[in-house]
């Protein structure tokens, strides 16, 4: 088991009091997993994503522990958090064309964080240069400019170098929402074969693109309102979701090559805001099948091998 | 590389020709006939010798010739190197009043915008460490930076000089002695130099601080440093970093404020009387000597048009997006 989260509560700190962006979040990462992490936007999965590397300064680690290899991870605490940085969780951010210093050449950025978490730069020179050709790039790109990369080459750059010390846990947070669809494939491909390789030992992909999800994870865990609404083997959630909002969401994705004239449902209604969450299933106020038994917390219970669901109506 | 440098050379000439030509229309354009004001002072009073040596005024500056003459012959002297006579302190050339001059004001300016500069950045980049720093420095820094360079000048000169009596509050050197390659001179020199030194450099330190904590600040929050925490980085390394870039700015401030600091240091050197570029301006102006007013000036334009350009070639050499940008690579 690589990565277990239990219970696991951040809040932000605002004026007008906590957001409760993460409120009891619990799920398993196997060795080898890909898990997509998908939902709408303000669902706590980017905060998730967050929350495993290192808290800003606005977040506040509120309850729950995590799990590393057996080992406990102290996200609350900043300095005991810089052992597993990098060498063991890693981290392709959501904002990868711009996670580069702009005034370094490449090779002598890497080079320089390298040397300050205490590796030989010349011991992963080798790796450095094979993996970069492995995502297509040429090694000379060490020798230039982050301004003189397209975003595609610069976002290539920033896996492999997120990935260079072989991290248990990586953590992709929205890496390639801002690329055009061919390069997503290829930069979906490339971290696919990561996998495979042995270079990360699992992968935490956040996304709200599904189809782009399915096409590449081995599982999807769906959250809502900062709770996971449902986690399963890709082909589960997108053949047969069971919890109502995955129904919704699935159903709200249109069909490439699809020539039934149908219009798509959208999912009516907003999700809650989280200063103050509504009691019971956050779902609730734009589920179609809500009834009385809702207003308790539906807990996340296993419905078939490696199903969870949250909700009252499933698994009975 | 070099169509960049021949490009900015020429805007650079361009600017000095218009910078010129304004430089030589506005003491012209001025109220007050300098001839006449040099004879007043010579008190001639018979009419018939008054009409006389105006004429050989007139005719020794070159004032009796029409506007555009007069234009041309500024260009072509400027290129032998002849700014004229000064009328203030006839026969003395121009030039050698200046040249006397320069060394005082660049002795005075240099050190205190290099070194303002210099410790500015440092002090901002030390306050934008911790929060408590931040809180006490900042406020100093805002007063620094609000108080006006002669305001401050006449305070120190009141409080050091007048009150205390610790230092000289006036000229550049002791009345005692003449300009010379001596100890004794040295020292005096640099007794008097201290004051006016220091109150260009406090005003200018605090807002170097302020604009390098501000910068520093910024970096801190973009996606780089970010990025390097969320993977671990010790502080040192993304302070380093984001010092560096932060940098980049405070050179281009640097470029701006040479210009405005003539302004400063104008004023300094009159509250300290200091025989600098400042103090002969104020002569000139007080005597309408054109030539010497137009000579002050160009010198100011060259200066300035200098310091630009060398901050333009440094600012190619530390910033790689600049270069990139010049020798066009893919953005």
């Amino acid at each position: 088991m690589t990565l277990r989260v239990k219970d696991l509560k951040v809040y932000y700190q605002t004026l007008r009091g906590d957001v409760h962006a993460l409120d009891g979040v619990n799920f398993e990462l196997a060795d080898g997993e890909i898990m997509g992490l998908a939902g709408e936007s303000g669902c706590g999965k980017s905060t998730l994503g967050k929350s495993l590397i290192r808290l800003d300064s606005r977040m506040r680690h509120v309850d729950g522990t995590i799990e590393l290899d057996g080992e406990n991870v102290p996200i609350a605490d900043d300095r005991g958090m810089n052992r597993f940085r990098y060498h063991e969780i890693s981290l392709i951010p959501q904002y990868a064309m711009s996670a580069l210093n702009p005034t370094r050449k490449i090779g002598r950025m890497i080079n320089e964080l390298l040397q300050s978490r205490g590796v030989k730069p010349s011991e992963v020179a080798e790796e450095l240069k094979r993996r970069l050709e492995l995502v297509g790039l040429d090694p000379d790109v060490l020798n230039r400019f982050p301004i003189e990369l397209s975003g595609g080459m610069k976002q290539r750059v920033v896996m492999v170098m997120a990935t260079l010390l072989n991290p248990s846990v990586l953590i992709a947070d929205e890496a390639t929402s801002a690329l055009d669809v061919s390069t997503q494939r290829s930069v979906v491909e490339s971290m696919v074969e990561f996998r495979d390789r042995g270079f990360v030992k699992s992968m935490i992909f956040v996304t709200h693109d599904i189809s782009l999800v399915y096409q590449m994870a081995d599982t999807v865990m769906v959250m809502y309102a900062g709770r996971i609404a449902e986690k399963a083997p890709a082909s589960t959630i997108i053949n047969s979701p069971q919890h109502p909002y995955t129904k919704m969401l699935i159903g709200a994705l249109p069909e490439v090559g699809s020539t039934v004239e149908t219009r798509l449902e959208g999912i009516p209604g907003t999700p809650p805001g989280l200063l103050k969450p509504p009691t019971g299933c956050r779902f609730k106020a734009r589920c179609p099948i809500a009834s009385e038994e809702c207003s308790q917390v539906p807990p996340l219970v296993e419905i078939e091998p490696g199903h969870w669901a949250a909700c009252w109506k499933t698994g009975r | 590389m070099w169509r960049y440098m021949g490009r900015k050379l020429g805007i650079y000439a361009i600017t000095f020709v218009i910078a010129v030509t304004i430089n030589w229309m506005i003491p012209r354009f001025m109220p007050g006939d300098p001839v006449r004001s040099m004879l007043n002072r010579a008190s001639v009073s018979d009419p018939e010798a008054l009409e006389r040596m105006t004429n050989y005024y007139n005719e020794v500056f070159g004032l009796e010739t029409p506007l555009h003459q007069q234009y041309f012959s500024f260009w072509s002297g400027l290129f032998r190197g002849e700014l004229g006579i000064s009328s203030m302190q006839y026969p003395e050339p121009v030039l050698d009043i200046i040249l006397r001059a320069v060394p005082y004001t660049l002795g005075l300016l240099l050190p205190a915008i290099i070194l303002s500069w210099i410790l500015g950045n440092h002090f901002g980049a030390f306050a934008a460490r911790s929060k408590g720093l931040d809180n006490s420095l900042l406020p100093f820094s805002y007063i620094l930076t609000a108080t006006p360079y002669m305001w401050l000048a006449l305070l120190m000169a009141w409080a050091v000089g007048v009150v205390g009596g610790f230092l000289p509050t006036s000229g550049g050197y002791s009345l005692a002695l003449m300009p010379a390659f001596s100890w004794e001179f040295i020292l005096s020199a640099l007794t008097h130099w201290v004051l006016p030194f220091l109150s260009l450099f406090i005003v200018a330190l605090g807002g170097w601080a302020i604009g390098m904590r501000n910068m520093i600040i910024y970096e801190l929050e973009a996606d780089y440093s970010n990025y390097l925490q969320a993977l671990g980085a010790p502080r040192r390394l993304i302070r380093r970093y984001a010092f560096r870039n932060a940098m980049l700015p405070q050179i281009t401030g640097l470029a701006v404020q040479l210009g405005t600091v003539i302004a400063g240091a104008l004023l300094t050197e009159i509250v300290f009387n200091y025989p600098g570029l400042g103090s002969l301006i104020l002569r000139a102006l007080n005597n309408n000597d054109y030539f010497v007013l137009q000579g002050t000036f160009l010198f100011v334009i060259i200066g300035v048009l200098i310091a630009n350009f060398i901050i333009d070639i440094i600012y190619v050499l530390v910033d790689p997006r600049t270069r990139v940008q010049m020798t066009g690579g893919a953005s």
